[in-house]
C-alpha cells in the first residue's frame, strides 16, 4: 500500500519539492504537488503545507496563503479528520487559518536563524511521532525569521494539559533551557498538534534531515511515523 | 466613496523586539528620552459604500478577518468621505 501525499504549492513556497522528494524518493510513497489555485485536494491521505515565503510574507507570514482557493478544501479535509502537516511557513499558515492555536511572531533576536537545533519529543503518541520515543532528542534544522511561538496563558495551559506540545527546543542532552531556544518561543515550543490529533505544525524542517546524503536523518522519523500510522490504521480496519 | 485609515498595533502584552531595537538606536543617536517604542502597520483603503455606517462595517470586518490577527494585534481606524 502506498500513502498518497498531497503537497500544496503557494506562490513563494520553496520547500515543496524537498517534501515531494522525501515522500516519493526517500519514503517510496505517492506524492503530488497541488497548486494553490486548485479548489480540490483530490484523492490524498495526507496533506503537507510546505515551508517557504508564501506571498512574500506580505502582511503577516501565512496571512494571505490562508485565503488561497485550496485552503477551503484543506480546512474541510482537516475538519473531517484528514492528516495535515505544516512545516515552517506551513505552520504559520495553519495558525492563520485557525487550524492550530497561537501565532508565530518575529524571532526575539530579530534575526533570521538557519541552523541545526535539538528537539525534544514531548508526545510520541501522535500520528506524526509514533516512530519516536517520548523524551527522544532529534537533530533537525530550522530556517526562519518568524518562529517565535506565542499564545495566551490559558491556551498554553490547555496545550500542556492535553499533551498538544509535540516538540520543544532543547539542549543535546534534552534539557529545556533558554539558551536552547533559538527564537524566543513561549515554553520553547517548536511544534504543536490540534486537539483531535490530525493537524500538526512545526517550525523545524524534517524534510531537510531525511536523506542520508545530508548526513542527518532524524527528520525521517516524522515522515515514517505518518506512513506507519496509516499502515497500522489500514490493518485495523 | 469613503477613505479608511487603519492602524494595526501589537497588543500591549506582546513583546516588540523591533520596537526595542529602534528604541536602542534612538538612544545611541542621543535621544535617551525616547521610551516604549512600538512598531505597527498603517493601512489605507477606499470603500465603495453608500453610507459611512456601511463603510465602517466593511472596514471593521476586513480588519478583523485580514488586516489584524487578534491573537497578537489590535486595530483602530478613521473614515472620511472622499
Amino acid at each position: 500500500m502506498s500513502l498518497k501525499f498531497g503537497i500544496v504549492v503557494f506562490p513563494g513556497s520553496n520547500c515543496d519539492h524537498d517534501s515531494h522528494y522525501v515522500a516519493e524518493t526517500i519514503l517510496g510513497q505517492d506524492a503530488r504537488l497541488i497548486w494553490h489555485k486548485e479548489s480540490s485536494l483530490g484523492d490524498v491521505d495526507a496533506v503537507i503545507l510546505p515551508g517557504g515565503f508564501s506571498y512574500g510574507d506580505y502582511l503577516r507570514c501565512g496571512a494571505l496563503a490562508r485565503f488561497s482557493p485550496i485552503m477551503k478544501d484543506v480546512v474541510r479535509f482537516a475538519k473531517n479528520g484528514g492528516a495535515v502537516f505544516g512545516i515552517c511557513n506551513g505552520f504559520q499558515v495553519l495558525v492563520e487559518a485557525g487550524l492550530l492555536p497561537g501565532v508565530l511572531l518575529r524571532n526575539s533576536s530579530l534575526k533570521f536563524v538557519c541552523k541545526y537545533v535539538h528537539l525534544k519529543v514531548e508526545n510520541s503518541e501522535t500520528l506524526f511521532t509514533s516512530q519516536c520515543q517520548r523524551g527522544e532528542v532529534l537533530e533537525i534544522p530550522i530556517a526562519h525569521g518568524d518562529g517565535n511561538y506565542f499564545t495566551d496563558l490559558e491556551t498554553l495551559k490547555r496545550l500542556e494539559d492535553r499533551n498538544q506540545i509535540v516538540f520543544r527546543y532543547c539542549e543535546e542532552t534534552g534539557a529545556i533551557t533558554e539558551e536552547a531556544n533559538p527564537n524566543g518561543s513561549l515554553s520553547n515550543i517548536a511544534g504543536i498538534i490540534n486537539e483531535q490529533g490530525n493537524v500538526m505544525g512545526m517550525m523545524p524542517h524534517p524534510e531537510r534531515a531525511s536523506d542520508p546524503v545530508l548526513r542527518h536523518t532524524d527528520g525521517r522519523k516524522v515522515f515514517n511515523s505518518i506512513v506507519e500510522s496509516f499502515v497500522r490504521q489500514s490493518q485495523l480496519s | 466613496m469613503y477613505h479608511s485609515k487603519i492602524l494595526v498595533t501589537l497588543r500591549q502584552s506582546i513583546l516588540d523586539p523591533q520596537g526595542k531595537a529602534v528604541e536602542h538606536a534612538a538612544h545611541s543617536l542621543g535621544y535617551e528620552r525616547v521610551r516604549n517604542v512600538r512598531i505597527g502597520k498603517f493601512v489605507e483603503l477606499n470603500v465603495d459604500a453608500a453610507s459611512k455606517e456601511e463603510a465602517e462595517k466593511i472596514t471593521k470586518e476586513v480588519s478583523e478577518k485580514l488586516l489584524a490577527n487578534p491573537v497578537m494585534e489590535d486595530f483602530s481606524f478613521t473614515i472620511e468621505k472622499k
